[in-house]
């Protein structure tokens, strides 16, 4: 089906989000909020990728920071710094996660006409990451194929594997 | 949908009742002469009656009726219940589950069930062949065909209980019923009817004078009020006088019948005025147990779990919110605000407690479950056995005990169908010819431990390990101990039966059964003894969604424990560190326990206390100390499940929100105690070599 997509790019009503120096549009849809930086809890031995775990409105949600997984820079959270709490699909089943921001812009309409598959060569990203990319005022945003990137194996073989249970080793 | 669906909410209803009714006849058939189990079964069997008509479930009214006439031998004591009876009665009860999930599929057999039914029971008394055949029929149809036996007029009078519509009673319907009885004429008796102003339209102030033609509808009558009779006003006398030839035949019959009620109680109080002391019909005993069921009625209530999930959850937000202004109130030097906290912390923990107790269950609902099942398996296997279920009182989880079952299905069928071995082969062995299969569940700390036991031949290692030979699992060269062998059973596609049965040996059991475990948070074993038979353990977390929990921090992260596992507290001595790389063992009071850094397991770079602790936890048999720069305190800790994202990181069993509304983890503390525990092992082998 994400197959079929590929191929026949739909307008999306996205919000547009920068990370490090790159926009990205996510499915506005699946968005629940936006949250300021909170306290972040570090998750021993976790995958850098979702290192972490926030507290939003009693519930425990993942963080997940989409720079690890376009081996981007991750500069350090400043006043812009945002998390967008969503809906994600991993393996096939919705989870509720939030995802890091630099900086949260806008809502808008990506036209189904403006957005191109990902060139396969040519690019510094893994592009099975990578959903498509629109294009809007000459620039160009970045549509991440969030249910690859949320997918376990994925996830879990992040850049940074550290190795579990040290003293045992 | 699950309020306003009435057909589904009756479904639920007599899916509940069946399996009342299928425990008692089960615990009739080691009990065959106790009239409680009798009238229980039977009250099952009449309600499901009631209100399968109600609901229009024709099908379902029309065979428990009959099941319920044949059955009612039983009760009167004119056939006793044995094993043939039990069996039958069984299938009865299959059939009318059948139909009542599926009402719309035309189910056969029923006619059979109930030929064998009746039967049966004539089998059982011979001499009340005649009319257990017969009562169906005229009960079934009006037909007035009469029947070669006195017949007379009996005038029946009764008026409602005042409550009686409020609770649903619907006089049309028991006019009906008794009219089944036989020809009936029926008359209003509207003298009580108060004029307009006084009426309430909720009270059946009608009585009614039914003049039914029968031979003696005393217990029919009494069938029609069951459930009324504590409260009604109820009168029958006989209006004809038969011909003399037969009079004295008619009053032996009463006076026969009289004793074998099962127990004759007084006739109803405040019995109507032209109540004759000729026929005070006896009062089942039936009344006094539907008036408990009436109280049980009142008392049990059906929620959907759901909302049960939903309470959990605004609880657990209370709770963390109540730790948030626990936290502010010591701060503060406010007394009132003090109280006020502290009050709330008392009433929190309180409906916490509540809370969890009515999501917990006892394992008894599902074990009852089983003992159809082992009863099934004896007859089709041909294996005598014997079932013996202990710690039905242990309480889990409700959704935990619904995840159990299909498991706990395939343990029970491995052990009837692999572990016994046949009668003979038993007999051979010199063992009593009556296989045990045990199903029992223990608390263990912070878990239930749910074991199934066989006596049977136990695991064959020898055909284990050629099948896994076979399937690719093992190569001829891998040497592995029993144990490793033994849990190759859990392995994907493994089966070593040796020709597929209807019961087991597709190769998809143990594997699924493995998988379902894991999903709990559970870990299965098995323990087998050639000859002597096998033991399949599963340990599971209560999943208490809250539980006390003991806060502690390594470096800058902050993690909780589950009190339940905590042993103690010390201090780490000083100096141990100078040997931290030889021997990571401390000396607990002359027992060596081992300890894991969690400075270490968690790779923490933030400076450590000069005065580092050790909390000694326990699971099972093992024991570690787990090293921590601080300990916090006790805190409720409110069970959040981690995302898949993060299951594969075994060190936590989920993570929690603290009073501040930051997140800290659980630790998991079975895992951490393996670790340990394998720590020491390699440590001793180690120096060993």
């Amino acid at each position: 089906m994400s197959q079929a997509q590929e191929h026949q790019p739909e307008s999306m009503t996205a919000l547009t989000i920068r990370l490090d120096d790159e926009l990205f549009a996510v499915e506005a849809g699946r968005v629940r909020e936006i949250l300021d930086l909170v306290p972040v809890t570090e998750v021993p031995n976790a995958p850098d990728f979702v290192g972490g775990l926030i507290n939003v409105r009693g519930r425990v949600v993942p963080l997940a920071d989409l720079r690890v997984m376009f081996g981007m820079n991750r500069p350090e959270p400043d006043e812009d710094t945002r998390i967008v709490v969503m809906e994600v699909d991993m393996d096939g089943e919705p989870t509720i996660a939030g995802i890091l921001a630099d900086k949260v812009h806008d809502v808008t309409v990506i036209e189904a006409a403006s957005i191109e598959e990902a060139p396969k060569v040519g690019m510094r990203w893994r592009p099975e990451f990578i959903k498509g990319i629109g294009k809007r005022n000459g620039g160009f945003i970045i549509i991440p194929n969030m249910e690859r990137i949320f997918e376990t194996p994925g996830a879990r073989t992040a850049p940074v594997t550290a190795s579990e249970e040290r003293p045992a080793s | 949908m699950n309020i306003s669906d009435p057909t589904e909410t009756f479904r639920q209803e007599a899916r509940e009742l069946l399996e009342q009714l299928e425990a008692g006849l089960l615990d009739l058939e080691q009990d065959p002469s106790n009239g409680d189990l009798i009238n229980s079964a039977f009250r099952a069997l009449h309600t499901i009656k009631g209100s399968g008509a109600m609901f229009g479930f024709t099908a379902v009214a029309e065979f428990v009726h009959e099941f319920e006439t044949a059955f009612d031998q039983v009760r009167k004591g004119q056939s006793h219940a044995n094993a043939a009876l039990i069996e039958v009665a069984l299938d009865a009860k299959d059939h009318i589950h059948l139909l009542i999930e599926t009402p719309e599929a035309q189910v056969d057999g029923g006619e059979a069930i109930l030929a064998n039914l009746r039967s049966v029971i004539a089998g059982g008394a011979p001499s009340k062949a005649v009319s257990a055949a017969k009562t169906p029929e005229t009960a079934a149809s009006t037909d007035p065909s009469p029947v070669p036996v006195v017949k007379s007029t009996w005038r029946l009078e009764f008026y409602l209980p005042s409550d009686a519509l409020i609770y649903g009673t619907n006089p049309i319907l028991l006019l009906e019923e008794l009219a089944q009885i036989g020809p009936t004429s029926v008359t209003a008796l509207t003298d009580r009817v108060p004029e307009l102003k006084a009426l309430d339209p909720e009270v059946p102030y009608i009585g009614w004078r039914v003049d039914i033609e029968a031979e003696d509808p005393t217990a029919a009558i009494d069938d029609v009020f069951l459930f009324l009779r504590d409260n009604m006003e109820l009168s029958l006398t006989r209006l004809d006088t038969p011909p003399a030839s037969q009079a004295s035949a008619a009053p032996a019959q009463t006076t026969t019948a009289a004793p074998t009620e099962p127990e004759p109680v007084p006739a109803p109080k405040a019995a109507a005025p032209s109540a004759s002391a000729s026929s005070p019909s006896p009062k089942p005993k039936a009344p006094a147990g539907a008036d408990s069921a009436d109280r049980a009625g009142a008392s049990s209530l059906r929620v959907p779990a759901e909302r049960l999930d939903e309470l959990m959850d605004r609880v657990g937000e209370l709770v963390i919110a109540q730790a948030r202004l626990s936290q502010i109130a010591g701060l503060s030097s406010d007394t009132a605000l003090k109280t006020i906290a502290e009050e709330l912390e008392r009433l929190s923990s309180g409906l916490r407690d509540t809370t969890m107790g009515i999501r917990m269950v006892p394992i008894g609902t599902l074990f009852s479950r089983f003992r159809r099942l082992v009863h099934d398996l004896s007859g089709e296997l041909g294996k005598p056995i014997e079932f013996i279920t202990t710690g039905e009182e242990t309480e889990l989880d409700k959704t935990m005990i619904e995840r159990l079952a299909d498991p706990l299905v395939h343990l029970i069928r491995n052990a009837v169908d692999h572990g016994l071995e046949s009668a003979e082969k038993r007999a051979a062995a010199g063992k009593p010819a009556k296989g045990v299969v045990r199903l029992s569940a223990v608390y263990s700390g912070a878990e239930v431990s749910i074991s199934v036991t066989d006596d049977g031949a136990g695991l064959d290692t020898a055909r284990i390990r050629a099948k896994a030979e076979e399937n690719g699992l093992i190569t001829p060269e891998t040497k592995l101990t029993d144990q490793e062998l033994h849990h190759l059973i859990f392995a994907p596609g493994f089966s070593t039966a040796k020709e597929v049965t209807s019961l087991s040996g597709r190769g998809v059991g143990m594997d699924v059964v493995k998988r379902t475990i894991d999903g709990l948070r559970g870990t299965i074993d098995v323990i087998s003894r050639p000859g002597e038979g096998s033991t399949m353990t599963l340990r599971l977390p209560l999943t208490l969604a809250i539980i006390d929990g003991m806060l502690v921090r390594v470096g800058n992260g902050r993690y909780t424990i589950p009190l339940a596992a905590v042993e103690e507290c010390v201090e780490l001595p000083e100096g141990i560190e100078a040997h931290a790389k030889g021997r990571n063992f401390l000396d607990i009071r002359g027992a060596l326990v081992p300890y894991l850094r969690l400075r270490e397991v968690f790779g923490t770079t933030a400076e450590p206390e000069p005065h580092q602790k050790v909390v000694i936890v326990s699971s099972g048999e093992g024991r570690v100390g787990l090293v921590v720069d601080q300990i916090i305190g006790n805190n409720q800790t409110v069970i959040k499940q981690l995302s898949k994202l993060h299951s594969g990181i075994k060190s936590f069993s989920g993570a929690t929100i603290l009073g501040d509304g930051t997140v800290a983890l659980i630790l998991d503390t079975a895992h951490l105690v393996a670790a340990g525990q394998s720590y020491v092992d390699r440590n001793i082998t180690g120096r060993a070599a």
